[in-house]
This record gives structure tokens, C-alpha cells and sequence, in this order.
């Protein structure tokens, strides 16, 4: 059972390992990107449409796809669609310096919008009798685990029996982190959100690293949308299912105090927390629902406790939220 | 300074810079336009997806808020009113707290609470009479509030806590705990029944009069507040330099405490209005978002109640405009969020050209001396 | 004769049309020597310094380095000409080691190494004699080790040329004396050195040659062995010029305000005020005169109740009741309802005396709105004050509703004194009231001034022009590293006198040597 347990709470935590990791990166810029939850769904919805054409130019049949372009495609779709609403954050507020929460909110009402709209409109198109989308072939792709994962027994199941986009996370998680920890960008990186100004003097574009962190991070979070309905949801997109799992990305951030390699610890302790209620013999639906804010009051916990001993390592980068306009001194 | 000599160097195209002698009129000429152009897109968009005309979109969007007016029906005029409303209740709620540069991004779980208090006592105290049933439906949605809105002020005035995230976790515990009690209440269905006892009255035969009456009053309320009282300046002056509040000796703590008690009260109202008022029953998504819409209509109706009353309604015409548009054409009904989100990020960004200038330099031969 | 490193010839920089920050300057600085750049607050030091460094860009003259003209268009150009300059307000992210900030924005070949880094910057410390443990952060480190990474920054990007602007203000004496130990180092390593500075005694202690500059313009070159204290602060001070500012003979001597021993730290745990000792008397316009950031400020919060004190006591003659009110550990509030009609035209005036984004009226009811026991605002009395300031004081603006933001810095001072006055305060203090001001209006806070020593009233006046003070007050306070190094009369006072107390060295208590 435990194993079964683990095994359940790892999908459970794979898209907000996604989310956290792709909000570190932005962060770390000093932007509090409260789009995300919006970039997620646009980055699903994306996937969904590349997936959704293709399957219909090979006359949704099996047989007709190339596996690589089957997955190829998803893919890049879900990075364009959510780059694209990255840089329509980016330029909003690097740019136009306009106010992050609200610019942030506004991308996540429009992000939303455009996937359920997309949803919508696909689920009609198709005039299914049922409330979404299935993309079974592409997701038979996505779903992929490794081939001797069921001969290995509680080893295989636990490590071994995911779908690529999980290791992709992990490795994503592991690379950001080196990134910030252990190269010069990473250096310059964290400079630009604690320090714009001494950022600038040192001779750091600072400009172009708000846009290109916050460019790559909408496309880690999209990739989580995407792994959401590919992998988890067996390719079954159905409005609004993807749900609050962005805003929890959001919380894992803080979490995880601003290290992709906590937030690989946090995301699957998050799933854990998400799926603990499944495993508790006899609780009720209601009781259920309370297990459910587990992974906010251990946010909120982490967030006070950081907030009174006030170390200065487990800060939120310095400028974050802040506009930088180097002739303001 | 240092960058007019970087500027010599490397000739950027354009130079921006800060200004602040825009009249006022000019600056709502900019944000009109901006509107015009965020309509006349959502318009361009409808019409490349449904293949109707633009006037065919537009008189669509009018009917789906006026309704057919001037055929004698006025419900969805009267339903428009009660949605602006609600959504301009939450704006009142997180502008004092805004203005002192606070960011109270709860709004949504504070009203959720104060519907939560409310619901809970139309039903399990159903058997007071009803005047008294009713304040204490009132009072304690308000105060349900007020506390949850407190927390983080508390942690925010003492540990300087972060309370952009702070608020916004407490949304989804908020969530939770309704979750919770309609699961309890609605025995594992997870629908509570609309509940008769404990509701706001009606006046005349109008059941969206008084919701939108009481928040008129708040709206009119606020604007004294935040214009005429001490109080009201004193969140000004904090929110403008904590410095100036030292010197003039203003107790910062309880400039922030007190404000966000009132902030997470009036979304308590706006939680008990949505219960008590209009729904009589809750559940998780009660406040729907609105909440969040209600943090980008504060801040495009800079702080000042009347404009955040026309950006709500500007807002919620969008949205019922939008969802009717969808409904005649056969579009999703998710439309309607893409055109608001549209129309939100145009307003957002044309504060920019209200608060800065840019300048097109012409290219000079480097300087040498 | 060897070439000089650095040479600049007849410097000109002007700030708008009417500010002449730097006038016909010319310097030479050589290898293995330390220059020192002296000059009193507001002479120009800095803005030419920032020339050579490619901050600012001068208007007329010319730069050579090595002997050949050169443009320094931006401060990359500076690192290329090998020159490296360390500010007063460092230019540090707070969370990363001192070894991570040396390296911050380098474009070095070789991939980035932290290890590699940090002994490189071990190798520097020790080469030089700093003090400096690499991988600390510098949130954790004092304001001198900051300022070692400052310098070790520089000196990573290998350069020759150094301008320290003012680096002992915010040392203690033991670190100014590793750090001149540590320049002296660097100038027989055959590095050319530039020292900012208004301390004479680290002058002739540390330098080869001095450079004076006396409000923006070049008053000579000495070379150090030759001169003395007395002849560099009458290059520095220059001739009395007359202001014409009118001053009556003080009536009704009576002591005020009493300052008694009062010590004081900032947040470092440096103390800013050291046993400071004095009494304000009503009826006359007492003067505090001090190089910048000598505890000016510290001491003025400590009476308006903004700042902690160690200890000491703040005591107020109350002309009401005769008693002696103590003001000590008080906030404001409460200091005001004890009926102690104090007021403050601090030095940061739309940072604190003002709120630049509220009109003129809101701004006049700062320190009054809580009058009466309604809950609403009475903005009518603030109103009729508003316009009598603007008519009075003659201030430049659209109207009463204008946001004071938009009005120029002397009709922004002319609305924060007018208010402090219109309080009828029986204690007026006042830091750096003209600073940026035309003749126009300073002669207008003069006047405003002199009405209240007239009146009665306590006037106290931070100023940072010898002329202005020697001519506006009655009796002089000199402070130095927060210590009240003298107190002299403003009538028969000379310049130099006062110069000389404002850098005096003052021996404490404890023994240690403390600069001034």
C-alpha cells in the first residue's frame, strides 16, 4: 500500500513542479508572476491543439502517426502558446512597468479564459457527448513508462513506472538549480532580483534577464499544464480540471524557499499531502476536503517561520514585485 | 544621471522618462482610447470567430446586458446591476488596504468566510426571529471577515510578512473549509439547498434592490472615508512614506491593523450579500474569482470608489456582453473571460504612457573633445 | 620626469544653466603616489572624481591618462583606462558572498568558478593586507568590510588608477588606520591613488600632495611635507564673503531646550552621538555647523522624539507652566500632547517633512489633522493657511490643490517652514533649510527665521556654509563625529576657527583616538 501510495502522489506533484520551478526562475528576476495559474492552462490548451490537429491530419489513427512528431508537436505547441503569454507578461511589466499583481492576475483571468475557450470550442467541434476532449492516441505517447519498470516490483513502480515528462521535471528542477547555484548567468540572475541597480552597474542586461527569465519559466510552468493532461489525465482535457493546482505552484515557490532543488523535495510531499486522504481508511468526503488545505497552512507555516527568524537566505528575493527604472534613484 | 553618458555611448532608439504634469483629462483621454481599442479588438475577435458583423457583435453585447429594455423586460438590466455590484463591494473591500500599499490579494477567502459565518447561521440558527437572525447573520459575516482578513495583518505589522502570498494562501484554506462544511451540511452530496430562513428582504418586488442599495451606500460610505476622515488620511500618509507617518507620529501598526479589519469586513458584507442576499446557499465557488477581478478593478479605478464603480460595471458589461455574444453564436461561454482578460490588459498597460514619456531621440555623431 | 597617470586640464561641469558644479579644474596624479582631493560639503569633489570614473561627462577640458587624451564616456570606459572607483554608497547584493560579488557581471573566459573565484579574491586580501574572509556575506559584515570589497572589486578588474571617495566617513579610527596601511601598500605596489576627504589630519598623515578645491573651483596644489593644518583650511574656507543677512541683537535670554549627555547608536552599533551636551535658548538662533553626516540628523530626531537614545536626557523649559518638561524616550505624539510646541523642518524634506503626492492643503494638515474630536477632516482652517503661505511666502504654484511634487525645491521648503512656523512653535529646528535654494528664497528663510528668534522662539539651524552661519546665528555649536568639539560666538567667530573645530581630533574617554 505504501508503495501504491508513492507511486499515486508522484503524478499528484509533477505539475507543480513544473509551476514552482518555472515561478523560481521568474522570481528570481524580482517578478512575481501571478499568471502562472493562466500560463499553465494556456501552456495544456496549447498541447491539446497541436495534439488535436495532428490526430486529425493522420485521420486519428494510430497507425498513421510518427511517434516523434506525435510527441514533438504537443510539445512545442505548449511552448510557444506559453511563451507567448510570458512575453505578454514580460513587456506589461519590464517594459511598461506596470503593476506585477495585477498585470499577473489579469494574465491568469486571460489564461484561463483562452483554455476553457479552447476547451470549449474543441469539445464542440468535435460534438462529443461528453464534456471533453480525448486524446488517447497522443496520450498512449506521453504515457510511455520505461520498459522493465513492471519486472523491478516496488523499485520499478515507485522510480521507474512514470511518464517521461515526470523525469523531464525532475531533470528541469535539477539543471535550474544548478543554474542559479553555479553559473555565472545564475549569479547575474540573482543579482537582478535582489539588486537591479548593482546589478546594472556591474554591466548586467538587466532588461534582457527579466524577459528571458521570465520567457523560460512560462514555458517550465506550460510544460506542467501539459504533463497534467497528457500523463496524468490520460489526454482527457475537460474545462476547469486542471483546477488550483497553479495558484499551489505559486505556494510551493515559498515552500521550497525560492530552490528548484527544494521544490523537487516540496512537490511531491505536496502530491503526498494532495493524496494522503485517499489512503486514511474511513474519512469522509467532507473531512477529505479539510486534508486538501494541508499543502496552504504548511505554506502559510513556512512563510510566517521565515518571515520571524528572518535568515536572510530564505528571503524572497529583495526587488521582488518591484519595478526597476534605472533613472529613478 | 549616469545613464544620459550611457545614452551618448550607445544611442538607445528611444529614451523614456518619468513624468508627472500630465492633466487629468488627458490621462482618462489615454484610457478611454484604451478601452475603445481593447473593445474594438474583442469585436474583431468575435467577428473572426462567429463570422457575424462588428455592429451585429456590439448589439449583441448590449442585449446581453440591457436585456430587451425597452420591451418592458428589465430582469437582466436589474441582474447586471446586483453583478456590478457585488463586484464593486469587493473593490470598496481591498482599496483601503491598497492605498496604504498593502496588498491584500484575499479578498476572495474573506468573503468567502463572511459567507460561510452567514450561511452557517441561516441554518443552524433559523429559529431566532428574524430581525434578530438577521443581525446576527450580518454581524457575524462581517466579523468572520474582518478576523481572517486580520491574520495576516497581524504577521504583516509585527514580521513584516509578506502579505502578497500570505493573503493569497489564505484564499484556498478559506476554500477548504467551505468545501468542508458543504460536504458536513449537504450530507456528501456537496450542494447545500438554498436555505429560506436568515435572507436579506426585498424591497418592492425587486430581489436585487436591496443588495445593490447597500452597496451604494458603501461606495458613497468609502469615498468619505478615504476623503474626509483622519482615518482615511492617515492611510494615505502611510501608504505614501512610513517616514512622514514617524515624524507626524502615526502608530504604523495600527494604521495597517485597523485597515485591513475594515478591508476583510466589507468582503465580509460582500460574502454575506452573494449567501444572504442572492444565492442563499454557498459553496466553494461563491466568490468566483471575483475576488481577483476585484483587485484589478481597485486598481484601475485608482483608488476612487465612483471610478472603481465604473470600472466594475465596465467590467461586468464585458463579461455579460461577452457571455452573450458566445451564447447567440454558439461559442464557448469562457469567451467572456478571454474578453475581459483582453480589455484588463490594455488598461494595465496604458498607464504606462500616462506615467512616462517617451521620446524618439535622433541619432548624433559621438561626441569628442 | 615621469608622466603622469592621470591628468586632467581644465575641467568644466555644469549641471543645468545656473549650477557650476566644477569650474577650470586641473590634477595630475601619479604612480606611487596618494592624492589627496580636499574641499569642504558641496566644493565639487565628488561630481569630478565621477568624471574620471565615467559617471558624468565634463562640459569643456580634457582627460589624459598616461600622457594621451582619452574620452570616458561611460564607467566601462573607465575599467578599460584601468581606473576603479570606490563610492560612498556601496553598490553590494546584500545575500551573496563578498567573493560572488567581486565577480558579479565579469565576462572572464574561463567558466565560473566560485572556488577559483573566491581564492583569487583570498590572494588579493592578502597580497594587500585586507582583512577578509571571502565566502562571507555581506549582510553579515560591518561597514568596513564592505568597503574592502568595494576596493577588492577594483582591484580584481585590475586596476591602476584609484579614487576612494570619502572612505574613512563611516570607518572607526582603528580601520582608518589598516585601511591608510593598506593604500600606502597599494601606492609602493606603483598604483596611483586618489583620496577624497575634508579630514585634515588624514591628510597630512596619508598623502604626497594635496589638491584643494573651494566651491567648485581649483585653489592649488600643495605638496604635503610643505604646508600645514592652518594654511590647508584657509585654501579650503577661503575669504569671508559677506551675505548681507540682517541680525538682531538677542532680547530675553532664557534656556529652552537642555540636551544632557545624550549617546546614541544607528543600527550598525556605531555610536552616532557621543555625550552631546547643550542648551537652546529662546530668543536666538543657535547654529550647529559639522561636515556632513556628523550626527546633525541623529541629534534632531533625538529632540523630535524619532530616535532612540542610549542615554541622556532631553529636557524642555515649558514657558506655559514654568515646569521642566522631560522629552526623553517620547514619540512625537506624545511629546506634542505634553503642550511642547516643537517644530522640525527636517532635511529630507519631501521624504519626510512632505508628502509629495498630496496637494498643498493636505500637506498643511500633517501635524494638526487630529485636532477636535470629530472623525472627519476639517480642511478649511488648512486651507486659509494654505493660501496665506502661498501668498506670504510668495510660492510658485497653479494653486492650493496642487500636488507638492510639482513645485521647485524652494517653494517646497518655503510650504514645509511656513508650516512648521504657522505652528507657533516656541522651539524651531531646522536642518540644511537653503540647501539647493537661489539667493531669492534663502534670503526668505532668513528673514522667516530671524521673525522667529525675534518672537521668542528657540531656533536651531544645521547649516553647512560657514558664511551663512557666521552671519544668520548668534552662538555656534561645532560637531564632529558626534561629538560637540566647540561652541563659539557667531559674532566674533572666523571661518578658519570654525574649520579647524569641525576636523578636530577628540580624544574619549575609553582612550581611542576619534577622527572629527
Amino acid at each position: 500500500m505504501i508503495t501504491s501510495f508513492i507511486s499515486t502522489s508522484i503524478p499528484l506533484g509533477v505539475p507543480l513542479l513544473y509551476g514552482s520551478v518555472g515561478e523560481i526562475l521568474t522570481e528570481k528576476s524580482g517578478h512575481l508572476n501571478l499568471g502562472i495559474p493562466g500560463i499553465m492552462y494556456v501552456g495544456a490548451i496549447s498541447g491539446v491543439i497541436g495534439a488535436f490537429l495532428y490526430e486529425n491530419a493522420c485521420g486519428n489513427d494510430l497507425a498513421n502517426m510518427i511517434p516523434w512528431l506525435t510527441v514533438l508537436i504537443p510539445l512545442l505547441s505548449c511552448i510557444i502558446g506559453s511563451v507567448l503569454m510570458g512575453l505578454v507578461y514580460s513587456f506589461l511589466t519590464v517594459t511598461l512597468r506596470a503593476n506585477q499583481n495585477v498585470t499577473g492576475l489579469a494574465i491568469t483571468t486571460f489564461g484561463i479564459g483562452l483554455g476553457n475557450f479552447f476547451g470549449g470550442s474543441l469539445i464542440k467541434l468535435v460534438d462529443s457527448d461528453m464534456p471533453s476532449i480525448i486524446l488517447t492516441k497522443t496520450s498512449s505517447l506521453f504515457r510511455k513508462s520505461l520498459p522493465f519498470a513492471d519486472d523491478l516490483g516496488w523499485f520499478g513502480e515507485i522510480f521507474l513506472s512514470h511518464d517521461f515528462l515526470t523525469y523531464l521535471a525532475i531533470v528541469i528542477a535539477v539543471i535550474a538549480s544548478f543554474v542559479l547555484t553555479r553559473t555565472r548567468v545564475g549569479l547575474n540572475l540573482r543579482a537582478v532580483g535582489e539588486n537591479p541597480a548593482t546589478a546594472d552597474a556591474a554591466g548586467i542586461n538587466v532588461t534582457a534577464y527579466k524577459y528571458i527569465a521570465t520567457g523560460i519559466g512560462s514555458a517550465i510552468a506550460g510544460l506542467g499544464g501539459l504533463q497534467y493532461v497528457m500523463a496524468y489525465a490520460n489526454g482527457v482535457w475537460s474545462n476547469n480540471a486542471f483546477g488550483d493546482r497553479g495558484w499551489m505552484a505559486i505556494a510551493l515557490v515559498i515552500f521550497a524557499l525560492w530552490k528548484p532543488n527544494m521544490a523537487l523535495i516540496g512537490s511531491f510531499l505536496f502530491g503526498a499531502l494532495c493524496n494522503v486522504n485517499n489512503y486514511i481508511q474511513g474519512l469522509g468526503t467532507a473531512t477529505q476536503e479539510l486534508f486538501k488545505m494541508l499543502p496552504y497552512v504548511v505554506t502559510i507555516l513556512v512563510l510566517v517561520i521565515i518571515s520571524m527568524r528572518k535568515k536572510r537566505e530564505h528571503q524572497p528575493p529583495a526587488h521582488l514585485g518591484l519595478p526597476y527604472f534605472r533613472e529613478e534613484r | 544621471m549616469a545613464d544620459t553618458q550611457k545614452a551618448r555611448h550607445r544611442e538607445p532608439l528611444l529614451h523614456i522618462a518619468k513624468r508627472d504634469d500630465m492633466a487629468g483629462w488627458q490621462a482618462w483621454l489615454i484610457r478611454v482610447a484604451a478601452i475603445l481599442i481593447a473593445f474594438l479588438l474583442v469585436g474583431l475577435v468575435s467577428m473572426a470567430l462567429t463570422g457575424e458583423s462588428l455592429p451585429e457583435i456590439y448589439s449583441t453585447m448590449l442585449r446581453g446586458v440591457f436585456g430587451r429594455l425597452f420591451k418592458g423586460k428589465t430582469s437582466l438590466l436589474w441582474t447586471y446591476l446586483q453583478r456590478t455590484a457585488v463586484l464593486l463591494c469587493l473593490g470598496l473591500a481591498v482599496t483601503p488596504a491598497f492605498k496604504m500599499k498593502f496588498w491584500n490579494c484575499g479578498a476572495e477567502g474573506q468573503a468567502l468566510m463572511g459567507g460561510l459565518a452567514a450561511m452557517m447561521c441561516m441554518i443552524h440558527l433559523g429559529h431566532l426571529p428574524y430581525p434578530l437572525l438577521l443581525l446576527v447573520v450580518i454581524g457575524s459575516s462581517i466579523l468572520v471577515g474582518a478576523v481572517w482578513g486580520l491574520i495576516p495583518a497581524v504577521f504583516k505589522a509585527y514580521y513584516n510578512t509578506n502579505e502578497t502570498l500570505f493573503t493569497l494562501m489564505m484564499n484556498y484554506v478559506a476554500t477548504q473549509i467551505v468545501s468542508y462544511y458543504v460536504y458536513l451540511v449537504g450530507q456528501g452530496s456537496g450542494v447545500i439547498q438554498p436555505v429560506a430562513t436568515g435572507n436579506l428582504p426585498t424591497i418592492g418586488n425587486s430581489k436585487q434592490l436591496l443588495n445593490i442599495l447597500i452597496v451604494a451606500v458603501l461606495m458613497v460610505l468609502m469615498f468619505i472615508y478615504l476623503k474626509y476622515s483622519k482615518q482615511g488620511y492617515e492611510i494615505t500618509v502611510v501608504g505614501e512614506s512610513q517616514n512622514t507617518a514617524r515624524y507626524i507620529g502615526i502608530n504604523v501598526k495600527k494604521v495597517i491593523l485597523r485597515t485591513m479589519l475594515i478591508s476583510g469586513a466589507i468582503c465580509g458584507i460582500a460574502g454575506m450579500l452573494l449567501v444572504s442576499g442572492i444565492d442563499h446557499s454557498v459553496n466553494a465557488d461563491t466568490i468566483g474569482g471575483q475576488g481577483f477581478t476585484a483587485i484589478m478593478v481597485s486598481w484601475l479605478g485608482q483608488f476612487n470608489p465612483y471610478i472603481i464603480a465604473a470600472m466594475s460595471a465596465l467590467i461586468i458589461f464585458l463579461e455579460s456582453g461577452a457571455g452573450k455574444v458566445a451564447d447567440t453564436f454558439f461559442l464557448n461561454g469562457s469567451f467572456a473571460g478571454v474578453a475581459s482578460g483582453i480589455v484588463i490588459l490594455f488598461l494595465v498597460g496604458c498607464e504606462f504612457f500616462i506615467r512616462y514619456s517617451v521620446k524618439i531621440r535622433r541619432t548624433r555623431k559621438e561626441e569628442t573633445v | 620626469m615621469n608622466v603622469p597617470a592621470i591628468e586632467l586640464r581644465n575641467i568644466t561641469k555644469r549641471f543645468g544653466a545656473k549650477v557650476v558644479a566644477n569650474k577650470d579644474v586641473c590634477l595630475t596624479a601619479n604612480r606611487g603616489e596618494i592624492l589627496s582631493i580636499l574641499g569642504e560639503n558641496g566644493s565639487g569633489k565628488t561630481t569630478l572624481m565621477n568624471m574620471i570614473a565615467g559617471i558624468y561627462y565634463p562640459d569643456e577640458g580634457q582627460i589624459l591618462i598616461d600622457g594621451e587624451e582619452v574620452v570616458i564616456a561611460s564607467p566601462k570606459d573607465a575599467f578599460d583606462y584601468k581606473i576603479g572607483m570606490i563610492h560612498q554608497h556601496f553598490k553590494l547584493v546584500d545575500v551573496f558572498s563578498a567573493a560572488e560579488n567581486v565577480v558579479l557581471g565579469l565576462n572572464e573566459k574561463e567558466p565560473y568558478n566560485l572556488k577559483v573565484a573566491t581564492d583569487r579574491v583570498r590572494e588579493i586580501s592578502e597580497q594587500y593586507g585586507f582583512e577578509l574572509d571571502p565566502t562571507k556575506k555581506i549582510y553579515e559584515m560591518s561597514v568596513s568590510e564592505k568597503q574592502t570589497v568595494e576596493i577588492i572589486k577594483v582591484l580584481y578588474r585590475g586596476a591602476d588608477i584609484l579614487i576612494l571617495d570619502e572612505p574613512t566617513a563611516v570607518l572607526t579610527p582603528q580601520e582608518t588606520q589598516k585601511l591608510f596601511a593598506v593604500l600606502r601598500r597599494m601606492r609602493d605596489a606603483g598604483k596611483a591613488i586618489i583620496i577624497i576627504t575634508h579630514k585634515l589630519h588624514e591628510v597630512l598623515s596619508l598623502s604626497d600632495r594635496v589638491t584643494v578645491l573651494r566651491k567648485g573651483e581649483y585653489a592649488g596644489t600643495v605638496i604635503t611635507a610643505e604646508t600645514s593644518e592652518t594654511e590647508l583650511t584657509e585654501m579650503m574656507v577661503g575669504e569671508k564673503v559677506s551675505l548681507n543677512i540682517h541680525r538682531s541683537e538677542p532680547q530675553n535670554l532664557t534656556p529652552r531646550l537642555e540636551v544632557h549627555h545624550i549617546n546614541c547608536s544607528n543600527r550598525e552599533g556605531v555610536k552616532v552621538l557621543d555625550n552631546v551636551s547643550f542648551v537652546a535658548n529662546a530668543g536666538e538662533i543657535l547654529g550647529i555647523a559639522g561636515i556632513a553626516g556628523s550626527g546633525q540628523r541623529e541629534l534632531l530626531e533625538a529632540i523630535a522624539g524619532l530616535q532612540r537614545l542610549d542615554s541622556g536626557a532631553v529636557l524642555y523649559n515649558n514657558p506655559q507652566t514654568g515646569k521642566m518638561d522631560n522629552l526623553t524616550t517620547k514619540t512625537p505624539l506624545q511629546i506634542r500632547e505634553l503642550g511642547v510646541r516643537l517644530s522640525f523642518v527636517p532635511e529630507d524634506r519631501l521624504g519626510m517633512g512632505l508628502v509629495a503626492n498630496m496637494d498643498i492643503v493636505d500637506n498643511m494638515m500633517l501635524r494638526s489633522y487630529r485636532r477636535g474630536h470629530s472623525m472627519f477632516l476639517e480642511r478649511k482652517k488648512p486651507k486659509e493657511l494654505a493660501e496665506r503661505i502661498i501668498e506670504e511666502l510668495q510660492v510658485v504654484t497653479p494653486g492650493a490643490s496642487t500636488p507638492v511634487r510639482r513645485l521647485s525645491g524652494g517653494n517646497v521648503q518655503k510650504v514645509l517652514l511656513g508650516r512648521e512656523i504657522a505652528a507657533s512653535p516656541t522651539v524651531l529646528m531646522a536642518a540644511y533649510p537653503v540647501r539647493g535654494l537661489d539667493i531669492g528664497a534663502s534670503h526668505t528663510v532668513y528673514r522667516l527665521l530671524n521673525e522667529q528668534k525675534e518672537k521668542g522662539v528657540a531656533v536651531i539651524f544645521v547649516g553647512e556654509d560657514l558664511d551663512v552661519l557666521l552671519e544668520l546665528c548668534d552662538r555656534i555649536l561645532v560637531i564632529g563625529s558626534g561629538h560637540i568639539t566647540g561652541l563659539v560666538d557667531a559674532r566674533s567667530a572666523t571661518k578658519e576657527e570654525i574649520g579647524l573645530l569641525m576636523t578636530k581630533t577628540v580624544t574619549t574617554e575609553d582612550g581611542g583616538e576619534q577622527n572629527g
